[in-house]
């Protein structure tokens, strides 16, 4: 499954630039808005779902190089945020939904966290 | 996750919107009389368009500048012989058919304006004249698409022999131990370039030839510490990256307000981060227990009312080695 389908199926906004999506596969799907965490527990090219969208996700997505951020509830980060986010590659979609309703039709759609070591 | 190829589909990826940025960059920077045809094949006014014909067949190509006593009096194309021939009137000489209606560009131009003429009219080549408005040349989109793609290769090329130099950096200088150092001031508060140090020290490390895991394992840790200083320090601070073919050494350090108690501070989920910080997501606690996870040592100092010192150590086996030209695993 790639990001396009996942857009597609869920019906997610594209707040940075198109990409080709459709070329990107996650690896693994992970959930927290504490930045920490994320760098801790976040795998390479996974899709994060967080409620956060302040400027400090696109430094996190890109240090892990994380194949997408879903921004939750509505969330819009902002101008500068989303430019930051094209500048370094980072992928920002957005949703009305709740973060937990994302990660049950992520699961939903086959994408799964990954297994404790 | 194979690199998609740069043809492939319709949408634009983040390398294609870098090389068109880069094209655009380049129809500015290149000027006309490098990408243009010099020496171009000319005709006279009383040439026969039957002569024109031969000329453009031998020499391949579909338009002419016509020139009388050096000066340009018109241009004559493939299009204005086409017209001859429906008429049958190739003895005819080139003065009935060609065009003296003239758009021509100067060498010193830039390529962006013969460019713009292009677009604007639909002439598909232009007389390049030189600063005494005699002609030096002719150019076509086809001559700025195969000037531009050289450039372009130029770059390209001139990226590969950066990262080649860098990557063997420690290789050429002789010295009984090479280092070479990174600084990067952190200002307090500062969080909307939080993560822009270790963002670079992550770039630098790759172009010096470190695996993509040694890369990613040393900009979390610096992350982690870059938001540190933002976050808990009184005037921000200093990393010092010191990178050497067998380690990385990195030292953060500040001047205030100094960790009251180093044990809690190094314990997961404790934290002493400010409400308004924690609403940013910052403040799980995880800040230092991530840093010592991907490090090999970390040594914490801090004075309370003084100031905080992190020392940091990532050892390099041989084939991790960087700046002595090894060649880094390619990751995906």
């Amino acid at each position: 499954m790639n990001i396009q389908e996942i857009i597609t199926a869920l019906e997610l906004k594209v707040i940075t630039e198109s990409k080709a999506f459709s070329q990107v596969v996650p690896s693994y799907g992970y959930s927290s808005d504490l930045l920490s965490c994320v760098m801790a527990g976040a795998p390479h090219q996974s899709i994060w779902v967080t409620l956060q969208a302040h400027s400090n996700i696109v430094a996190v997505a890109a240090l892990l190089e994380l194949s997408a951020v879903i921004i939750t509830e509505g969330a819009a980060p902002d101008a500068a945020t989303i430019a930051k986010a094209n500048e370094e590659g980072v992928v920002l979609l957005g949703t009305e939904k709740t973060s937990f309703n994302m990660v049950g039709l992520l699961w939903e759609l086959g994408l799964r966290c990954k297994p404790a070591e | 996750m194979g690199e998609p190829s740069r043809f492939q589909g319709h949408t634009i990826t983040d390398k294609d919107a870098e090389n068109i940025t880069r094209v655009e960059e380049l129809a500015y920077e290149l000027k006309i009389d490098a990408v243009m045809t010099r020496n171009p094949a000319t005709v006279a006014p009383d040439t026969t368009m039957c002569d024109t014909l031969n000329l453009f067949r031998q020499n391949r190509i579909s338009g002419a500048p016509v020139i009388l006593n050096n000066t340009l009096v018109g241009i004559i194309s493939i299009e204005d012989l086409i017209r001859c021939l429906q008429k049958n009137d190739l003895s005819s000489p080139v003065s009935t058919y060609m065009s003296s209606k003239l758009l021509t560009v100067h060498g010193v131009d830039p390529v962006i304006d013969a460019l713009k003429l292009f677009v604007s009219s639909d002439y598909g080549r232009l007389p390049v004249l030189d600063e005494n408005n005699i002609l030096a040349g002719i150019i076509t989109k086809g001559d700025i698409t195969s000037g531009i793609l050289k450039a372009l290769q130029k770059d390209y090329h001139a990226e590969e022999v950066r990262r080649y130099r860098a990557s063997h950096l420690f290789e050429d200088i002789e010295s009984d131990r090479s280092s070479l150092i990174l600084r990067y001031n952190i200002k307090q508060g500062d969080f909307v370039r939080g993560g822009a140090a270790s963002s670079a020290i992550k770039r630098a490390l790759l172009r010096l030839g470190a695996t993509p895991q040694i890369a990613r394992r040393t900009g979390i840790a610096i992350y982690e510490a870059e938001m540190n200083l933002i976050i808990h320090t009184t005037n921000g601070g200093v990393i010092r990256v010191e990178i050497e073919p067998h380690q990385i050494s990195i030292n953060i350090s500040d001047d205030g307000p100094g960790i009251e108690n180093v044990e809690l501070a190094l314990r997961p989920g404790y934290s002493t981060a400010t409400e308004t910080v924690r609403e940013l997501g910052f403040g799980a606690g995880m800040g230092l227990v991530n840093i010592q996870r991907c490090v090999d040592s970390m040594r914490l100092e801090s004075v309370y009312g003084k100031g905080t010192n992190l020392r940091l150590k990532i050892l390099l086996q041989k084939e991790e080695s960087v700046g002595e030209g090894s060649t880094p695993n390619k990751e995906n």
